[in-house]
């Protein structure tokens, strides 16, 4: 038995190969969860949980928000060949801007904005640090984003357990609460906050634009699907390469500012503003094959997954690993379907 | 200083075992990134069942992890050449997420007999020695580098591409399921949470640093090992914040790569094989 190139699947191939993959990947969580000592069909329960009720319902929306803003800014990065891993990190940075205008800067009418406007530069500054590595000295955007990662992670850390702990906190490492004109509308309840909403379907629908029909878009393509003949083309790569990754870290950076302003209120431990959304937003932007559109889609998925990660974890008292635990799996089957409806299999040799 | 040297050679053993496994993995080209969760589950796997019967078998049991994790990588990368990266970071969140999610009731559980950490340092000095001599003196490591510089030549010299990745990716995976192991049942000895720190990424930084020979790895690893014990040694002493000195192994990497970026890699280093193409 042996695999071919098989460059046009059929459909009905594609959706066979997803499925097998997915179902393999349901089969393993259970007996992960089996080998942790709970009933899988009740895990698997717990995790679709969510879809059941309202509050539910805007328990996926909540966790959509990042994932949407994130993941548009990644199908696009990807798609130009710039394959940025450190969402998470330029998130927290962006956290880190939000909280600085909130707490440290005047109180104006236009304090909002001014969140969104130093969270994200933060953020793209951050992505586009590891861009300039790339381009100048070579240095691998996997590895490097992905260290990066750490680097804001141990920064909030450090500004929430030292110089920005709030006076009115005592045992507790987060800030002072933000102010009342730092702190984004949500809907009715919920903590969906809205705007941020808005603002990724936005730029879901502004990235789509951009990469399908404009000249920049062109020369992004074609950078992403080769690069050799980007550059007989005379197109400027490194430069391509750099505008990709600050878009997708600005967003990343408003996904950060969205999650302190609209749910947190106050800028916290790095592990209880992500969730590792930057991780899973990499699966949005992958399932959506490089359509930043497509991620309106795919992110509510992964919402729900989150969010069934979250109903786990309280219902069970698990350790919130379990959520990493899905992902990668979700991560292999995706990735393996994808292979293996690329190819037929032949029997003979 | 001679505790230092000590110490130094003692912390960069993991990261030179660790290397050694990607650098195998990667002079075949293949990129194996799920080091750091490979580590962390063999680090939990080794520790169970060094409890349950003997230290000896918990590292066996470690090197098993690290194969069956190269394994289901080769599965992915090799059999049905899916992207590398993709594949490497979803094995790295899924050990690290399997060994948080089961390892809960050993945390803070002593081991009792752990093992000499001296005699595993030395046993990694001789893995790096030989993993030299296969790559360079034996027609093994000749076929492995070939498959790594240009699969396509060594396809039709009859050199099973496939199988040499297989191997590589197996052999790799050991190495770095050892590694694992090194930390809960000798470094340390004990399994909590998080035990690997990232010493799976700065691994996969030395490689690149050592320029894919298994000799510069071994200085490499010692070096890092310093640094590291420097850190340990600072840290109360100096006004630097501990968050400072937590970040740095990745910082070290991140400037690490920015030094040696363009440094030759395998040529077919990421790149899937299809007969034919």
């Amino acid at each position: 038995m042996r695999l071919e190139l098989d460059p046009n699947p059929t459909s009905g191939k594609v959706f066979a190969a997803y499925g097998l993959f997915l179902l393999l990947a349901l089969f393993l969580l259970g007996v992960l969860f089996l080998a942790y000592g709970v009933s899988p069909l009740r895990a698997y329960g717990l995790l679709f949980s969510p879809l059941a009720d309202p509050l539910g319902l805007a328990e996926i929306a909540r966790r959509t928000i990042p994932l949407l803003l994130i993941g548009a800014g990644l199908a696009l990065a990807f798609r130009v060949g710039f394959f940025n891993i450190g969402a998470e990190g330029q998130l927290l940075m962006g956290a880190v801007g939000a909280a600085y205008a909130a707490l440290f800067l005047p109180v104006r009418p236009w304090t909002l904005p001014l969140m969104f406007l130093l969270g994200g530069g933060l953020g793209a500054l951050w992505a586009g640090f590891a861009a300039w590595l790339r381009v100048h000295f070579g240095a691998s955007e996997i590895l490097t984003t992905l260290m990066q990662n750490y680097l804001a992670y141990y920064l909030v850390v450090y500004l929430v357990a030292g110089p920005w702990k709030g006076k009115l906190v005592f045992g507790f490492l987060y800030t002072d609460r933000f102010p009342e004109e730092a702190q984004l509308p949500r809907l009715g309840d919920t903590l969906v906050h809205w705007p941020t909403l808005l603002l990724g379907v936005a730029a879901a629908a502004l990235l789509q634009a951009l990469l399908f029909r404009t000249p920049l878009g062109f020369a992004w393509r074609v950078q992403g699907e080769n690069p050799l003949a980007a550059r007989y083309l005379g197109l400027p790569g490194g430069r391509l390469l750099l505008l990709a990754a600050l878009f997708s870290g600005l967003l990343a950076g408003f996904a950060g500012v969205g999650e302190v302003a609209g749910i947190h209120l106050r800028l916290l431990e790095p592990a209880q503003i992500s969730l590792g959304y930057g991780f899973t937003a990499i699966l949005a932007a992958w399932l959506a094959r490089g359509r930043p559109l497509f991620v309106l889609l795919t992110a509510p998925l992964l919402g729900l997954i989150l969010a069934g990660g979250d109903a786990l974890k309280m219902a069970l008292s698990m350790p919130f690993r379990v959520v990493d635990v899905v992902s990668g799996l979700l991560l292999l089957a995706l990735v393996g379907a994808e292979a293996l409806s690329r190819h037929r299999i032949l029997w003979r040799r | 200083m001679e505790e230092a040297l000590f110490r130094a050679v003692l912390f960069g053993t993991p990261i030179l075992l660790a290397s050694l496994g990607a650098l195998l993995a990667e002079r075949s080209g293949v990129v194996n990134l799920g080091v750091e969760g490979i580590m962390a589950l063999a680090a939990l796997v080794a520790f169970g069942v060094a409890l349950g019967f003997t230290p000896l078998l918990g590292l066996l049991a470690g090197v098993g992890v690290g194969v069956l994790g190269g394994v289901i990588l080769g599965v992915f990368t090799v059999t049905l050449r899916a992207n590398q990266f993709v594949a490497g970071l979803a094995v790295a969140a899924l050990g690290l997420g399997a060994s948080g999610l089961l390892g809960k009731r050993y945390e803070g559980v002593p081991l009792g007999h752990p093992l000499p950490e001296g005699g595993l340092a030395l046993l990694a000095l001789f893995l790096a020695f030989s993993l030299h001599h296969f790559l360079y003196r034996t027609r093994f490591g000749l076929y492995l580098r070939s498959v790594g510089e240009n699969p396509k030549a060594a396809d039709l010299f009859g050199v099973s591409v496939d199988g040499v990745r297989y191997g590589a990716l197996t052999l790799g995976g050991g190495l770095m399921g050892m590694a694992g192991a090194y930390l809960s049942l000798a470094y340390r000895p004990s399994w909590t949470d998080g035990m690997t720190g990232g010493l799976g990424w700065v691994a996969i930084a030395l490689v690149i640093l050592a320029a894919w020979e298994p000799l510069r790895a071994i200085f490499g690893a010692y070096l890092f090992g310093l640094l590291f014990f420097l850190q340990f040694r600072l840290q109360g002493s100096v006004p630097i914040p501990s968050e400072a000195f937590a970040a740095m192994p990745y910082l070290l990497v991140i400037l690490v790569l920015a030094l040696s970026g363009r440094t030759r890699a395998p040529k077919a280093l990421g790149v899937p094989f299809e007969r034919g193409r």
